[in-house]
């Protein structure tokens, strides 16, 4: 009776289903840990909305702000920069200049397709600075025909000193940079004429 | 004595580790220049270790304060500069020790078999050593912390479908922050020391299993005495201990002339706009990673976006990564050292080596079409370098192996 034999595919089996067990196990453990990575709760509620008074903003001036730890431009285009915005010799050097390829979700669907502004305010344009390459902050760089941006060619915009992308005044990305999408434009409404309130939508009237 | 080396001996197989990997552990003795950089990568490890340990007393994690004690390290602690310099430049040091001795290897095929192993924990050690002096370079927090961080994380933004998510947990917040901060210290000065340390001592067990290559890449086990003692083997102590000492003595001249004359090397070791503080709201105007990282950047800005990402940029900066471990498998020629290579593999190390330091080059250069085409063409260079190995290496004549080592 004392004289068993090894069951080796029973010894097997059961150091299977431990291994099995114990993989699970260490699954469970890791999920807290992997989850201290997340956003804490004192960094989600840190994203509520601004607020900017822009009525002494003038026509070519640009402001940043910081929304959502990210800087977002404010800034105001004379009648000539948004002439140039809707020049078919601009518009022909764009990789999606109506954001409907590659740049459809860069967008609220509220804003204009050629100026990317709000119905009725299309010189104050508001626009996430983080290039959409690899996160660096584009440089303004308002002035047409800059000799180091491509001389004539350049009607103004936002040059990115990390890698070289370029966008325009509305910040829609010029094809083959390596930006692959348009800038973002955030949720945006106005609350009076010259207060802009950013990260919430425009009240539906 | 004896005594007291036979207690321990009874408890702890110390006399065995030291004839083991010391004093009986035979070693070519035909090694030249080129054999010094493993010891002294040792060395930067030790030193870093130290340095940092010093430096972590004084320095605070924490996006409101890091920068403020970074300069309350360098202008109010005690020689906390030296320290500091000791820390910033050795990390440059560290890269300049380990590209001479990758190259090493690439000379005299130190890769191929039986060392395969050594070359794939070497090759994982210059990988995690990246990931150090990147967190590393985040820490001061100034401008290039700041932006430096912000391009590498978003590399990982770019992943297909699950890139935005895995950017803020990798971050913590939606953009780089405190949060990121306090992780990367963390990661700095505990999780990737103890990788480091770890896979040093594996290569180290792995290259003393199989013994050292030498500059005429001959076995020599295949040529051993009576007693079992490779002909042309000398014990590693005490004659390169004693040997490496010299290095030691040079290199350390050296890393002094740069600490005490030239610590920040004309914004190469420490870059200028780093003297200021991290601001999110500007990008430095000329922004470039650390220089050691530069070829890869390159290739990251060489590869224009396809399919509306710029996904296939960060995968050929990555495949260029990755490629370097297959190289023992690519590598068929008969022979391992440059000595008796064919002509044709010495024109291909040579154009290798000229487009990794033009793709290093390029990479700290400001973007223009001409540069753009240059790197383009280097990045090609680079990859041919290893996709056409198996082919270049089974062709052209090698000369014959001597038995026995020369020089």
């Amino acid at each position: 009776m004392s004289e068993q034999t090894i069951d080796l595919k029973k010894r097997r089996f059961l150091t299977k289903a431990t291994s099995v067990v114990g993989a699970v196990g260490v699954g469970f453990v890791a999920w807290p840990f992997l989850s201290t990575w997340k956003p804490s709760a004192k960094t989600k509620a840190a994203g509520a909305p601004i607020d900017i008074d822009i009525s002494k903003l003038e026509a070519g001036q640009l402001v940043r702000v910081l929304w959502r730890k990210k800087p977002v431009w404010i800034f105001m285009r004379d009648e000539k920069a948004l002439d140039a915005l809707n020049s078919d010799g601009l518009i022909k050097s764009l990789d999606d200049p109506d954001g409907t390829g590659n740049s459809k979700n860069q967008q609220p669907s509220y804003v204009t397709s050629n100026f990317r502004s709000i119905k009725n305010k299309e010189s104050v344009a508001v626009i996430v600075g983080v290039c959409t390459h690899l996160g660096c902050s584009p440089t303004y760089r308002p002035e047409p025909g800059a000799a180091d941006l491509g001389g004539d060619s350049w009607k103004g915009g936002f040059y990115c000193p990390c890698h070289g992308s370029k966008f325009d005044l509305a910040g829609r990305v010029y094809a083959g940079v390596p930006a692959p999408t348009n800038l973002v434009i955030p949720p945006y409404r106005y609350v009076t004429d010259s207060l802009i309130r950013i990260g919430v939508d425009p009240e539906i009237t | 004595m004896k005594n007291k080396q036979s207690w321990i001996d009874q408890r702890f197989p110390l006399t065995k580790v030291f004839n083991e990997h010391l004093a009986e552990y035979y070693t070519p003795r035909n090694f030249n220049l080129w054999y010094f950089f493993g010891g002294l990568a040792m060395l930067m490890l030790g030193m870093q270790l130290v340095t940092g340990i010093f430096l972590t007393m004084h320095y605070k994690p924490d996006s409101a304060y890091a920068f403020a004690s970074v300069e309350y390290i360098m202008r109010d602690v005690e020689w906390g500069w030296l320290i500091r310099y000791l820390h910033s430049v050795g990390a440059s040091a560290f890269f300049v020790v380990i590209y001479l001795h990758m190259y090493r290897a690439l000379l005299y095929g130190s890769y191929k078999g039986p060392r395969e192993l050594i070359w794939i924990l070497g090759m994982l050690l210059y990988v995690a050593l990246m990931a150090e002096a990147f967190f590393g370079y985040v820490l001061p927090w100034g401008q290039m912390s700041f932006w430096g961080a912000q391009v590498i994380i978003s590399l990982f933004g770019s992943v297909p479908v699950i890139g935005p998510d895995l950017l803020v947990w990798l971050l913590g917040d939606y953009a780089v922050g405190d949060a990121a901060l306090n992780r990367f210290f963390s990661l700095h000065v505990i999780a990737l020391p103890l990788i480091l340390v770890v896979l040093v001592f594996l290569h180290i067990v792995a290259l003393h299993t199989v013994g050292s290559n030498n500059p005429d890449g001959i076995e020599i086990k295949k040529n051993k005495d009576k007693d079992g003692i490779p002909k042309d083997g000398i014990p590693f102590h005490p004659y390169y201990t004693v040997k490496d000492i010299m290095g030691v003595v040079a290199f350390l001249w050296l890393l002094c002339a740069v600490v005490f004359y030239a610590p920040a090397l004309n914004g190469y070791f420490l870059e200028h706009a780093n003297f200021i503080e991290a601001n999110p709201l500007k990008t430095p105007e000329h922004i470039v990673p650390a220089w050691y990282l530069t070829p890869f950047y390159s290739v990251l800005r060489a590869i224009p976006p396809m399919f509306g990402s710029q996904f296939p940029g960060v995968l050929a900066m990555g495949a260029a990564i990755v490629i370097l471990f297959a190289l023992p498998w690519l590598d068929r020629s008969p022979v391992k050292s440059i000595r008796y290579r064919s002509p044709i593999y010495k024109w291909a190390l040579g154009v290798f080596v000229i487009s990794f330091i033009m793709l290093g080059w390029l990479g700290v250069q400001p973007v223009t079409p001409l540069n753009v085409l240059l790197a383009r063409v280097f990045t090609a260079l680079y990859f041919a370098f290893f996709i056409l190995m198996p082919w270049y290496t089974s062709i052209g004549k090698t000369k014959e192996v001597p038995e026995r080592v020369t020089g």
